[in-house]
């Protein structure tokens, strides 16, 4: 025991994850050490640039792995090989977006977030910290960390690393949720609900790892998988473990039924971190499920099997179903990444060979498909007369927003029709891929479930692009009264009559430079006290510093040539989608 | 004594612990329960650790301690932050979010 031999750790092969983290640790350095002022620009480069050498670095791997396979690094904790690869990339790519989406401003200087979010909401304290112009630069090393577990998750060779991958990506999550800038009530409820239940889930996870341990000896992907194949007279140990497991990942993924935090959550956060989550931590999920159900669980599969079946049909139904009756855009975008996680383990049930190129190509198209839709929404503002309000994600605030704003209303309709998986937009071509694998693996029924919803969520997606070209913004509308989620609509958006651009114009934006002041009490607040807040609000496309709109420009052609010409990237990433055993 | 008696401890404690978070109304509390099944989970891995011979269980543990660590510093943070805006922590009264 006496001679201590250093361990032996390729670095190349773990240089996504270590530019990442590193940077976040560098970016809290810079939270402590550079002035205010030069803060957010330090911070914002320091972010891309890890993002981007993340994307380098998975480029400069791909040669390698192509040829040999892929590598174990760390005695097997993280596994570098294709699919990993591929993941990372996405994971990288998408991140690097949702960061110029989370760094772009109003052209008076407001982001997402709260000045300070541990003031409270309504106090002298807020109001002082937002006529200063205090800025949150903490959202950049939050969103790095996150980033950089992501970047673990899908690659984790043993349940201790994807334990403590799982936590290091949710924690900078659960604060980047309450740090919203409006509505922060909401924001703050948000947090909590994602923090209880995804504590608790996570606790369930941890409880499934303890007990195939107890199995097997061993927390090794590998070793777990030969301890699986030979039946032993403890096998409830192995198959409650299993079970906790995979109800853990799909927690984070948002299928049904541990679903529910996702439409809260989705609606409170700060619309870019809600981007950023909807897109990257699914990627990151769906990776690891693949993983565990493709390498480790593959025998148990005669078990497993049935609850993946009524998982994967019930999040397509539920998704579908209840995305129909709501009447806020965030929450229509969330009940639709609830369906669209049921299209994704439809592909994942089927144990195919195709399946998983299915399955990687589909998370880049929806994630692309993802960040440019909640960047957009971000965009699209109410306004009252002097100033700028939060988002206007009421479903009628909409209405005719195609007809001011064109451009912004192709590019979102654009999303939605990739979302439901119209042909020449890059969803059809990936649902195409999960259902022919289901097909491929003797799954024709959830193809054909998965197919039929994919139609009835079509139309909700079409009633938006309706809504936004078709109808015109007529004179004033009273948003509330009557209208489907009545009453509960009511908590958060004012009980005012709602004007939708009745002047036909949008008016003119604050002076650039000048520092927004909020002179009203929060609104919030008010709503909790049932007072009325806004009136006149219209609906706007607020004016911004403009890397969103190169972001959702992205997104666009990302959609838009995956849509045309996927032969290229499915081939490529069919050439290494190749688990390491 | 034979091992198996602290499994069923550590099964014990983990039930109690899911039961406070799905019945209790407290958010503190509910904290509370989750902190219960980590720690029910723990001993449950130093048991199979000393079963199996090897260390690997007594190492997740630690990583476990570290983790509820973590999580403990986020968790308050984010329910002192609504208590100070509501005066309260129950989970019943935050409602604003419905479909």
């Amino acid at each position: 025991m006496s001679d201590f031999s250093a361990p032996d750790v390729q670095w190349g092969a773990l240089s996504p994850i270590v530019v990442v983290l590193g940077a976040a640790v560098v970016a809290v350095l810079v939270e402590a050490f550079v002035p205010a002022r030069l803060r957010r620009t330090v911070q914002l480069v320091l972010a891309l640039a890890a993002t981007a050498g993340a994307i380098l670095a998975v480029a400069l791997l791909w040669g390698g792995v192509k040829d040999d396979g892929g590598t174990k690094v760390l005695g097997g904790s993280v596994l570098v090989d294709g699919p990993t690869l591929v993941l990372q990339g996405t994971i990288a790519l998408l991140a690097l977006l949702s960061i110029l989406i989370i760094a772009d401003r109003t052209a008076t200087g407001e982001d997402a977030f709260a000045p300070s979010a541990a003031s409270v909401p309504g106090s002298d304290y807020e109001q002082l910290s937002r006529r200063l112009g205090l800025r949150q630069t903490e959202v950049y090393p939050l969103v790095l960390f996150a980033t950089g577990g992501m970047l673990i998750f899908p690659a984790a060779g043993d349940l201790l690393t994807l334990f403590v991958a799982l936590e290091v990506l949710s924690l900078p999550l659960y604060l980047l949720t309450g740090m919203a800038r409006r509505r922060r009530l909401l924001s703050q409820e948000a947090s909590m609900k994602y923090f209880l239940l995804g504590a608790f889930a996570s606790a369930l996870f941890l409880f499934g790892i303890v007990l195939v341990y107890g199995y097997c000896g061993s927390l090794s992907y590998a070793e777990i998988a030969s301890a699986v194949q030979t039946p032993s007279d403890l096998d409830a140990l192995l198959l409650v473990g299993s079970v906790l497991i995979l109800a853990g990942l799909l927690f984070k993924v948002g299928a049904v039924p541990f679903h529910t935090w996702t439409p809260d959550v989705y609606q409170g956060a700060p619309t870019p971190i809600t981007g950023f989550m909807a897109a990257c931590t699914k990627v990151a999920a769906f990776g690891a499920l693949l993983r565990v159900v493709y390498t480790v669980f593959p025998d148990l599969q005669w078990d497993l099997q049935v609850l993946m079946w009524v998982v994967a049909i019930a999040t397509m139904v539920v998704g579908t179903g209840i995305a129909l009756v709501q009447t806020d855009m965030k929450r229509i975008l969330a009940y639709s990444s609830i369906a669209h996680a049921g299209f994704i383990l439809t592909g994942i049930v089927s144990l195919d060979q195709a399946g998983i190129t299915a399955v990687l190509f589909y998370l880049l198209v929806y994630g692309a498909a993802t960040v440019g839709s909640f960047g957009i929404v971000w965009l699209v503002r109410e306004k009252s007369a002097d100033e700028i309000l939060g988002e206007a994600t009421h479903l009628s605030q909409w209405a005719g927003l195609g007809r001011r704003h064109p451009v912004l209303a192709l590019a979102f309709a654009f999303f939605l029709l990739s979302f439901a998986g119209i042909p020449l937009t890059a969803g059809f071509a990936g649902k195409f891929g999960v259902f022919s694998a289901a097909v491929a693996g003797g799954d024709w029924p959830l193809a054909l479930i998965g197919v039929l919803a994919s139609s009835a969520a079509a139309f909700f997606y079409v009633r938006i692009i309706v809504l936004m070209f078709f109808t015109g913004p007529s004179g004033e509308r009273d948003v509330l009264v009557g209208d489907g989620g009545g009453a509960s609509t009511a908590a958060y958006v004012p009980p005012v009559p709602v004007v939708i651009g009745s002047d036909g114009t949008v008016a003119e934006m604050e002076p650039v430079g000048q520092v927004a002041v909020v002179t009203r009490p929060d609104e919030a607040l008010a709503v909790l006290e049932g007072a009325e807040v806004a009136h006149g609000v219209t609906t706007t496309v607020v004016r911004s510093e403009g890397p969103a709109l190169i972001a959702i420009t992205v997104c666009v052609a990302i959609t838009a040539i995956l849509g045309v010409a996927p032969s290229g990237i499915v081939s490529a990433i069919s050439h290494v989608a190749h688990f390491l055993p | 004594m034979s091992l198996v008696n602290y499994l069923v401890l550590s099964a014990i404690l983990f039930s109690l612990g899911a039961t406070t978070v799905l019945l209790r109304r407290n958010a503190i509390i509910v904290f509370m329960g989750v902190e219960l099944m980590l720690n029910a989970s723990n001993l449950a891995l130093v048991t199979f650790s000393r079963m199996h011979g090897n260390l690997t269980g007594q190492v997740l543990a630690f990583f476990v301690m570290v983790v509820a660590a973590a999580e403990v510093v986020v968790g308050l943070a984010v329910i002192i932050a609504i208590f100070r805006t509501r005066k309260s922590a129950s989970v019943d009264d935050v409602n604003l979010l419905k479909s």
